[in-house]
C-alpha cells in the first residue's frame, strides 16, 4: 500500500471487494463475506429461490439466528420456551425450515449461541476487519466498529446475497465524526452516539458512511465501539466504520472463528493495513469535543431528537423552519411533553435494558452497579434483556442476574425484545419508557407507548428513582433510601 | 415485474418530515412469511384508531386519496429500518411512487427493486405538490420515468433523478437479480483468488 493515493478504511474495504467496478451503466459488484440472516426479513427472500430454483450459493458464508420474534419470558422447569404467537411460531418454523433445505447454518431457540444478530457476529468471532457484511436489517452498522463494512439490506437483496454472494451497490460517500477529548465520568458511547445524531441530525449522514475517529472513541471498548456503530444508521447512514487496533485484536483472539495458530498474525498484520491513510481525504468531516459532552436523552419521536439530560425540551416558537417546527410540535403532542420545561424528575412507567445498542456484557454490568443494592422504584417495571444467550450465562456466571432479581428487574432470555415489540414485551398505550434501544420513533415500543432513550446508566439510575435520573447525581452503590425528588 | 414507462394520477400528500418505517408499517404487522395484504396495514397506526375504524382527518382516509398513486412525503421519506415490507405495503395500497425533497438509501434501494419510485424533487417543486394535495386533489400529476419528468396540471415538468441502472431495468420489467447471476464468471474468479474469511459451517 505505499504506492498510489492514500486511502480511506471505507475505500480500501470497498476496494478489495468489487467483482466489477461501478460503470456510467450499472452499479458495482460487491463481494459479501458474511450474511447474517433472521426470521423477519428472510421468509421472502428464500421463496423466491426455491420459485426460480436457484441454491444459496455459499451457505458456508451465511448464519442466520432467531432474534426479533422470540420469547423472552423466563424458561419453564423443563427448559422449554414455548413461543405462544401463532405468527411468530410460524415465521421462525419458516426459518428452521428454510435454513433445512438450503443447508444455512441456524442457532435456533435453545442453542446456546443464540442470540440478538448484531450480538452473536462479534460474539462468535465471525465479524473480523476488513470484512464486507450485510443483513435485512438496518443495525447492521454495528459491525463496523471492527473496521468491517457491514450495513442493512432489504429482502430482495437478501435473496442477491443468498443467489450470489453479491450485491449491486453504487458507492457512498464518507464522513469522519471526529471525537476529540475523553468522556466523563458518568458518560457513555450511548451518549456519545446520541450527541453525534444530535448534532448532524436524523438523516444527516445520508448517502455517506460514517468513520469515527479519535482519541475518545481510541479509548472505547468493542462493546462501546457498537454501541457507537450501532446507531449510524440513526443519522440515516449506510454505515459506521471504527480503524481496527489493539483494542479490537484483543477482543477478537481466541474467538471460536477467529483466525488460530499461523493464521493469527498473519490476519493481525493485514489488519494493521486498514487504518486511513495519512492525508486520506472525507466528502466531510464533523468533529465534536468528548470532553464537552454530558448523559443525553430524546425527547421525541426520532433519535435525533436528544438532548443533555439536564437540559431542557425544546421549544417550537425558537425554531424557525416552519417544517421542522411542526415536526417538533407533532413530537411534543406524541410524547405529551412541554416545551421549556426538564426531562429530569420525570416518572416513568418502564425501564427497558436490551437492544443491538446495548445488551452486551458491559452494559449489562454497568446497569447492575447501579442497582445493585437498590430497589426498582414502586410502580416501575424494569427489563433487563440480554443480547445472547452467551451474555446471559456469562452476566448469570458474574452473579448479575441476582442483582438485577433482587432489586426487582425480570431477568430475561435472549433477544430482541421490547426495542421492536414483536414478542409480546411492549409498552401499553401512553406508558413512558427510559430504554436503551435505538429508535423512539411512535408506538416502536408498542402501540402508543413513548420511549426516552439513554444510555444504561441512565436507564438504571431511572428505574431505582422511578423518574429519570441523571446518573452523575446517584451516590455510589448502594444508594440512600430517600435520595428521591 | 411489469415494466413501467408513463402514468398519471392524483396526489396524496403527508407533509410530515422524517416518516420513518415503524409509521409506514408497524413491526407488530412483519410476523408474515409472505407479501399478501400488506396494503392494509399502511400506515395502520395513523389511519386507524383503537377500535381499527378509519380515522377519517387521516390524509389517507379522505375520498380525494381514493385511487391516487402518488404519494408525496415529507424529507427523509422512509427512515429507520430496513424492513422491504413497507414499499411492499405502499404498493399493495396502491402507490406507484413517493415523492420527496430526500430519501434513507435503504428506503430508496427497496422501493426500486420492487417497482416504487422515489422520486427526489427540489424543495420549490415539492412545496407546489403540497400546495396541489391540498387546494386541488382532483388534478392528476403525470410521471414518465423514460423522460425522468414529473408533469403538474399546468404542463410545467419537473426534472427528477433516478439511478440509471434502476431506471433501465424498471423501464424494461427486469429484475436486477438477473444481472447479477449473469456475472457467474466474474464471481468465481473473485472467489477463486480471495479465500474466504470465515466458515460458518466446519
Amino acid at each position: 500500500m505505499i504506492e498510489g493515493a492514500p486511502r480511506t478504511l471505507f475505500q480500501k474495504i470497498w476496494d478489495e471487494h468489487e467483482v466489477r467496478a461501478e460503470t456510467a451503466a450499472a452499479p458495482a459488484i460487491l463481494y459479501i463475506d458474511l450474511h447474517l440472516v433472521h426470521e423477519v426479513t428472510s421468509p421472502q427472500a428464500f421463496s423466491e429461490l426455491r420459485r426460480r430454483g436457484i441454491p444459496v450459493r455459499r451457505p458456508d458464508r451465511t448464519l442466520a439466528t432467531m432474534d426479533h420474534s422470540t420469547p423472552t419470558t423466563p424458561r419453564r422447569g423443563n427448559g422449554a420456551l414455548p413461543v405462544t404467537d401463532v405468527q411468530g411460531a410460524a415465521q421462525l418454523a419458516q426459518l428452521e425450515a428454510n435454513c433445512r433445505e438450503f443447508g444455512v447454518p441456524l442457532f435456533a431457540l435453545g442453542d446456546d449461541r443464540q442470540g440478538i444478530v448484531h450480538v452473536i457476529g462479534p460474539e462468535q468471532g465471525l465479524t473480523q476487519p476488513g470484512m464486507t457484511i450485510v443483513c435485512g436489517d438496518s443495525h447492521t452498522s454495528t459491525h463496523g466498529a471492527f473496521g468491517a463494512l457491514a450495513f442493512g439490506i432489504g429482502t430482495s437483496e437478501v435473496g442477491h446475497v443468498l443467489a450470489t454472494q453479491c450485491l449491486l451497490q453504487n458507492r457512498p460517500k464518507t464522513m469522519e465524526i471526529r471525537l476529540t477529548g475523553r468522556l466523563g465520568a458518568g458518560v457513555s458511547a450511548k451518549d456519545l452516539i446520541l450527541a453525534v445524531i444530535a448534532r448532524i441530525g436524523v438523516g444527516g449522514g445520508t448517502g455517506h458512511v460514517l468513520e469515527y475517529t479519535g482519541e475518545a472513541i481510541r479509548a472505547l471498548s468493542m462493546e462501546q465501539r457498537m454501541t457507537v456503530c450501532n446507531m449510524s444508521i440513526e443519522a440515516g447512514a449506510r454505515a459506521g466504520l471504527i480503524a481496527p487496533d489493539d483494542t479490537t485484536f484483543e477482543y477478537l483472539a481466541d474467538r471460536p472463528h477467529a483466525p488460530g495458530g499461523d493464521a493469527w498474525p498473519a490476519a493481525v498484520a493485514a489488519w494493521r493495513r486498514l487504518p486511513t491513510d495519512e492525508g486520506a481525504e472525507y466528502d466531510r468531516s464533523v468533529s465534536i469535543d468528548a470532553d464537552e459532552l454530558r448523559p443525553m436523552i430524546t425527547y421525541g419521536t426520532h433519535p435525533g431528537m436528544g438532548i443533555p439530560i439536564d437540559a431542557m425540551v425544546p421549544d417550537p416558537a425558537g425554531v424557525p423552519d416552519p417544517s421542522e417546527r411542526a415536526a417538533l410540535e407533532k413530537s411534543l403532542r406524541y410524547m405529551d411533553l412541554l416545551p421549556g420545561r426538564p426531562l429530569l424528575g420525570r416518572p416513568v412507567d418502564v425501564v427497558f435494558i436490551g437492544s443491538c445498542t446495548n445488551s452486551r456484557i458491559t452494559d449489562l454490568r454497568a446497569a447492575a452497579e447501579v442497582v445493585r443494592g437498590s430497589r426498582v422504584a414502586p410502580g416501575v417495571r424494569m427489563l433487563v434483556v440480554p443480547g445472547s444467550q452467551q451474555v446471559k450465562r456469562q452476566a448469570e456466571a458474574e452473579g448479575l442476574d441476582r442483582v438485577f432479581r433482587e432489586a426487582g428487574a425480570e431477568w430475561r432470555e435472549a433477544g430482541c425484545s421490547m426495542c421492536i415489540a414483536m414478542n409480546g414485551d411492549q409498552l401499553e398505550p401512553g406508558q413512558y419508557a427510559v430504554s436503551t434501544s435505538n429508535r423512539n420513533f411512535e408506538g416502536r415500543q408498542g402501540k402508543g407507548g413513548r420511549t426516552f432513550l439513554a444510555s444504561p446508566l441512565t436507564a438504571a439510575a431511572t428505574a431505582i428513582r422511578g423518574v429519570i435520573t441523571d446518573p452523575r447525581t446517584l451516590a455510589p452503590a448502594p444508594v440512600a433510601a430517600g435520595g428521591g425528588r | 415485474m411489469e415494466p413501467i414507462r408513463t402514468f398519471s394520477s392524483r396526489v396524496v400528500a403527508l407533509p410530515m418530515e422524517n416518516i420513518d418505517t415503524d409509521q409506514i408499517i408497524p413491526a407488530r404487522y412483519l410476523k408474515v412469511t409472505d407479501k399478501a395484504g400488506l396494503g392494509e396495514a399502511l400506515f395502520a397506526d395513523w389511519r386507524y384508531d383503537a377500535a381499527g375504524r378509519p380515522r377519517d382527518e387521516f390524509a389517507l382516509n379522505q375520498p380525494a386519496a381514493s385511487g391516487a398513486r402518488i404519494l408525496v412525503g415529507g424529507h427523509n421519506f422512509g427512515c429507520g429500518s430496513s424492513r422491504e415490507h413497507a414499499p411492499w405495503a405502499l404498493l399493495g395500497y396502491g402507490f406507484r411512487a413517493v415523492v420527496s425533497t430526500y430519501f434513507a438509501d435503504i428506503f430508496a434501494n427497496n422501493a426500486l427493486k420492487n417497482g416504487l419510485l422515489p422520486i427526489v424533487v427540489e424543495p420549490a417543486a415539492h412545496a407546489r405538490l403540497l400546495a396541489l394535495a391540498a387546494e386541488a386533489p382532483d388534478r392528476e400529476v403525470t410521471v414518465d420515468l423514460r423522460a425522468q419528468t414529473l408533469t403538474l396540471p399546468d404542463g410545467e415538468a419537473v426534472d427528477f433523478p433516478i439511478d440509471p441502472f434502476a431506471r433501465e431495468c424498471l423501464l424494461q420489467g427486469l429484475d436486477q437479480l438477473g444481472f447479477i447471476l449473469a456475472e457467474e464468471a466474474a464471481i468465481e474468479r473473485y472467489e477463486a483468488e480471495h479465500p474466504p474469511r470465515v466458515r460458518t459451517v466446519s
